[in-house]
């Protein structure tokens, strides 16, 4: 055996395990029922913001202090809070993945994905354009804007 | 059935081009097909003749679509969707480009239009390898040409058409006032143009110049990786491998400088105008393009090795096979949707996704098709291949994985015929060969980016296993972790790489050689460690030493590579464009890891006040700060001051203009948002930096009042204290100096028992003066009969003393926000930043010397 075919084994050997490895320190994507079953643990959660909930921001108080309601799509509630301001298109989401842990009756995220509603959704979905609200599309080829801290 | 203002001849002019350049190119393809494969020379030369015509076709059918669809743009024609999507009357002309690549449909035709140039000159230069490469090229073409054709054959969504009407894409099926009497079955009114004011506009994101200019270029960089993978199949297919090593060196050189651009200006335009404080966040956008850059790398080492020496050669036609398959996974993955987790399309749904798995499908089993013996293998594989496709079409959902293994069964195949058809070398290489530590180097460099894609496709394997995985915890550094090592070794090998001869190195000339670069890296290196210091403690020890280690081996590539371009005793510079991209190389990760290893949080509200305020702030402070208007706060060692704002005349953009101050810098940033956009509420915010040549300071505007809203809503929080205690607010903090209570008090119309209570505050502002406020409460037992508000109007603060039982006292503050102005930022300090795009210039511009040698060389070769 060649000296080279040893270290192409060595280093293969080497990628599988940093692979193996990697799979290990996956995480989940949670409901709000999954979460809360899982308290302390670091999850994505799938919800979006309940609008008919109270939501606290001031900035003059502490721009670090964001705190919501979120409903799953089971219709679950959960507290949540987020020590920075609302991410970007927050407003405009029509889900939030949420990456943090449940902990004392709240959910703490580290950081918040908005997901905005696609173009090639609002096509089926058929708003018509003379009206103000129409939702604005956005490209596909910047999937999301990660908000992180 | 006619309606009023549309503009019909554009939209039927680019569709029917779209359709003669699918044809064009299905036709190209099988004449040069052909032409390949045809024993009589007249034979071939009538092929070749029909294959070109047939490209030529299509190149000018690409550039009439083009034209068709910026005309469509330009003009405001709202009747087409993709106009509508993409663009609005308010939109700036130089951001029209930037709108006809945001859709699908724009980006596709970017390639497409590349693949046509490229073609062309390959058709002009190329005339050995024409036939068969353009037969890989136009092949290609018709793939790319089916994704925009738009039609339905037995319900399944073949492309989508960018000139579809608006009327005609199914968005008015749901609005009422576009039909006649209000009635969604009844037909559109024909008028329905009248309503339609104005089109949704580019996404503000993307109003950025960076937009205009990164995707033609990361399209040239796709496109480009066509180029040696169709030499490689050619080369197989021809079974003449060294011709073609040669001849696609030059290719190789040129995607990967372009590549390496376009990927670099998408990380400056994310820089400039996201706002996560960074040029990359291993996104799988970003790691999709970044892939098969690496593997073109790998590639272009064992390509040179082959020239050389004779060995690798099964190994680059992987790597140049693989390249290219993943600029097709990278479109699938960013296409297809399959990276929104939600996304329910399965992998044979209808729509794009069948369409372009088909096309990863096909281009996966192209390369075991040419690698084949003989046209009766080709013929059995041809046939494997549609069988596969028909079954991923009907088993993506029975068996799990299922379209996994057949991509993986295409590539093993591929690798198993290669093996066949080229003899293993049974030579041993000398570990003090320079080939042996190139070939370690592709290997890792190859390696580390199967990794990254791995890691990237998690989603990928949620949908074919039905799993449920998400990134952990800290995704980003689970790739920061290995590619640190990656960066190491790779540094390492570049540093001393080209210092090796080919075959074998005698011991002395190293040490000769390397001696002085070796000395003064160290030193350099030293003085990065101890001067300047990274101290990235956040993932632990063992990380940054690490980091230190991959500073160390990038200053050394820096440094040796440098060197190496003066050696020799007459300098050609031609000649050392290798070591101009190695160094560049070299700098772009020694400025990521500085960037990276020092970036500053300067908008850390360390202050301190608010740590304990909000109700569960016990977390680390905060990284955003708000700016009252005028009133100057403390963000590392600057002053920064929020001065006023300004909008932008047509749209709903606000600049805010913030001063920044401090010893030796005085300058003004002009953080930008939408505030509201198109009725939604919200904020999209635009960040700004100020340059300097070793730092960057970088800020953006994270939250703002929301003025349609400013009514009074806040409300009293009431502190319990004790006499000497302290409250914080935003701005300062206040200390409770006495409590008093006092019967009998001599005031009119007020009883023997009515106790009077009061309460000395003295309000210190942070880095401001200090207010002295009195309050007063008067209660019958528990009835309030007197109460005293007292405003600090400066601070718009207001006191109020409710209740005071014994000791304590009951004070309730309310910070009235409807009389401030303010802005809440986040700001960044990157150092050294200007390192890794100086690295991107030089690396791009040692790959095109590098390239232009090449052909020169090659040039010279012919005419011996």
């Amino acid at each position: 055996m060649k000296k080279i075919h040893i270290i192409l084994l060595v280093l293969i050997a080497g990628a599988i395990a940093v692979l193996v490895s990697f799979l290990q320190t996956t995480t989940t994507y949670d409901t709000v029922a999954t979460a809360k079953a899982k308290p302390g643990k670091f999850v994505h959660l799938m919800a979006k913001w309940d609008k008919a909930e109270p939501l606290e921001y001031d900035a003059l108080k502490n721009p670090n202090y964001l705190a919501f309601t979120a409903i799953d799509s089971l219709g679950e509630k959960i507290n949540v809070v987020y020590h920075n301001p609302k991410p970007e298109n927050f407003e405009l989401s029509e889900k939030l993945v949420m990456k943090g842990k449940y902990e004392d009756g709240k959910f703490v995220c580290q950081s918040i994905q908005t997901k905005c509603p696609s173009k090639y959704k609002d096509q089926d979905a058929s708003k018509h354009p003379g009206n103000t609200d129409t939702k604005t599309s956005y490209n596909n080829n910047e999937q999301a804007i990660t908000s992180k801290q | 059935m006619t309606y009023t203002g549309e503009h019909l001849l554009p939209g039927q002019i680019g569709h029917f081009f779209v359709v003669l350049s699918l044809v064009s190119s299905l036709v190209a393809a099988f004449a040069y097909f052909k032409a390949v494969n045809s024993q009589n020379i007249q034979d071939k030369n009538s092929w070749l003749k029909l294959g070109r015509g047939a490209f030529v076709i299509d190149a000018v059918s690409v550039v009439a679509i083009f034209a068709a669809l910026l005309h469509i743009l330009f003009h405001h024609l709202f009747e087409y969707r993709y106009a509508y999507q993409h663009s609005s009357l308010s939109l700036e002309p130089k951001y029209i480009l930037s709108a006809f690549w945001e859709g699908q449909e724009g980006s596709t035709l970017l390639w497409t239009f590349w693949h046509c140039v490229l073609g062309l000159i390959i058709i002009k230069r190329e005339k050995q390898w024409e036939a068969p490469v353009m037969a890989i090229v136009s092949f290609a073409q018709f793939f790319l040409a089916t994704m925009i054709i738009g039609i339905y054959i037995f319900d399944v969504k073949i492309g989508s058409n960018p000139f579809i009407l608006l009327r005609d894409s199914g968005m008015f099926d749901q609005a009422p006032a576009m039909h006649i009497d209000f009635d969604v079955t009844k037909p559109i009114r024909t008028d329905y143009l009248s309503m339609i004011k104005d089109g949704n506009d580019l996404n503000p994101l993307l109003q950025n110049y960076w937009m205009v200019i990164h995707p033609p270029v990361l399209f040239l960089g796709f496109a480009s990786t066509l180029i040696p993978f169709a030499f490689a199949m050619a080369g197989l297919w021809t079974k003449k491998f060294n011709e073609c090593i040669r001849s696609a060196i030059p290719w190789t050189l040129f995607a990967i400088a372009f590549l390496g651009l376009g990927i670099m200006m998408g990380a400056k335009w994310a820089y400039e105008s996201l706002n996560f404080g960074g040029y990359w966040a291993w996104d799988p956008v970003e790691n999709a393009s970044l892939v098969p850059w690496m593997i073109l790398v790998s590639g272009l080492h064992t390509m040179l090795i082959y020239k050389k020496t004779g060995y690798s050669l099964r190994s680059t036609f992987l790597f140049f096979a693989l390249s290219f398959i993943f600029v097709v996974y990278s479109t699938f993955l960013t296409k297809s949707g399959v990276l929104g987790e939600s996304s329910v399309h399965a992998f044979a749904d209808i729509g794009m996704n069948g369409q372009l798995f088909l096309f990863m499908i096909v281009f996966v089993w192209l390369a075991p098709f040419f690698a084949a013996k003989n046209n009766k293998q080709r013929g059995i594989i041809a046939i494997v291949t549609a069988i596969l496709s028909l079954g991923t079409y009907f088993l993506a959902d029975v068996i799990p994985g299922f379209p996994m293994y057949v991509i993986l069964s295409g590539v093993i195949t591929f690798i198993v015929l290669t093996n066949k058809l080229i003899p293993a070398s049974q030579k041993e290489e000398s570990a003090s060969s320079r080939e042996f530590w190139m070939f370690i180097g592709s290997l890792v460099f190859f390696l580390a980016a199967m990794i990254i894609i791995v890691q990237t496709s998690l989603p990928v394997f949620n949908k074919l296993f039905n799993i449920n995985t998400a990134p952990g915890e800290d995704n980003e550094f689970k790739y920061n972790q290995i590619q640190v090592l990656v960066a190491i070794i790779i540094g390492i090998l570049t540093a001393i790489g080209q210092y090796f001869k080919y075959k074998t190195t005698s011991r002395d000339f190293l040490i000769k050689k390397l001696a002085v670069p070796t000395l003064v890296s160290a030193l350099i290196a030293t003085f990065i460690l101890v001067v300047i210091k990274i101290n990235y403690d956040k993932e632990g020890l063992g990380f940054l030493i690490n980091i230190w280690l991959a500073l160390v081996a990038n200053v050394y590539a820096v440094v040796a590579n440098a060197a190496y371009i003066f050696t020799g005793s007459k300098v050609n510079i031609w000649k050392r464009g290798g070591s101009i991209a190695h160094l560049g190389f070299g700098l772009i990760v020694v400025g990521i890891l500085l960037s990276s290893g020092k970036k500053e949080v300067l908008s850390l509200n360390t202050s301190g006040i608010n740590v304990n305020f909000g109700k569960e702030s016990k977390e680390k402070t905060g990284e955003n700060l708000t700016l009252v208007k005028g009133v100057p706060m403390t963000m590392g060692k600057y002053q920064v001051t929020y001065m006023g704002d300004s909008a932008h005349p047509k749209k709903q953009q606000t600049y805010f203009k913030i001063d920044f101050k401090s010893k030796d810098e005085n300058f003004t940033l002009w953080p930008n948002a939408f505030v509201n956009y198109k009725g939604n509420e919200g904020l999209m915010a635009n960040p700004s930096s100020r340059h300097y040549w070793n730092h960057d300071v970088f800020t953006y505007v994270s939250a703002l009042p929301d003025k349609s809203k400013n009514t009074d809503t806040s409300n009293f929080v009431s502190h319990k204290v004790n006499a000497g205690d302290t409250i914080y607010y935003s701005r300062g903090y206040m200390i409770v100096e006495k409590l008093a209570g006092k019967d009998n008090l001599p005031i009119e119309g007020f009883e023997k028992t009515d106790t009077g209570y009061s309460a000395a505050i003295k309000v210190q502002e942070l880095n401001g003066p200090s207010y002295n406020s009195d309050l007063l409460l008067i209660k019958n037992k528990d009835r309030m009969l007197y109460q005293l508000q007292d405003t600090i109007m400066s601070q718009s603060l207001v006191l109020q003393l409710n209740d005071v039982k014994g000791n304590k006292a009951d004070i309730g503050v309310k910070e009235s926000s409807n009389v401030l102005d303010y802005v809440t930022l986040k700001a960044y300090k990157f150092p050294y930043i200007n390192v890794l795009w100086a690295g991107v210039v030089i690396m791009v511009f040692g790959s095109i010397i590098s390239m232009v040698h090449r052909i020169n060389k090659l040039k010279v070769q012919k005419l011996s």
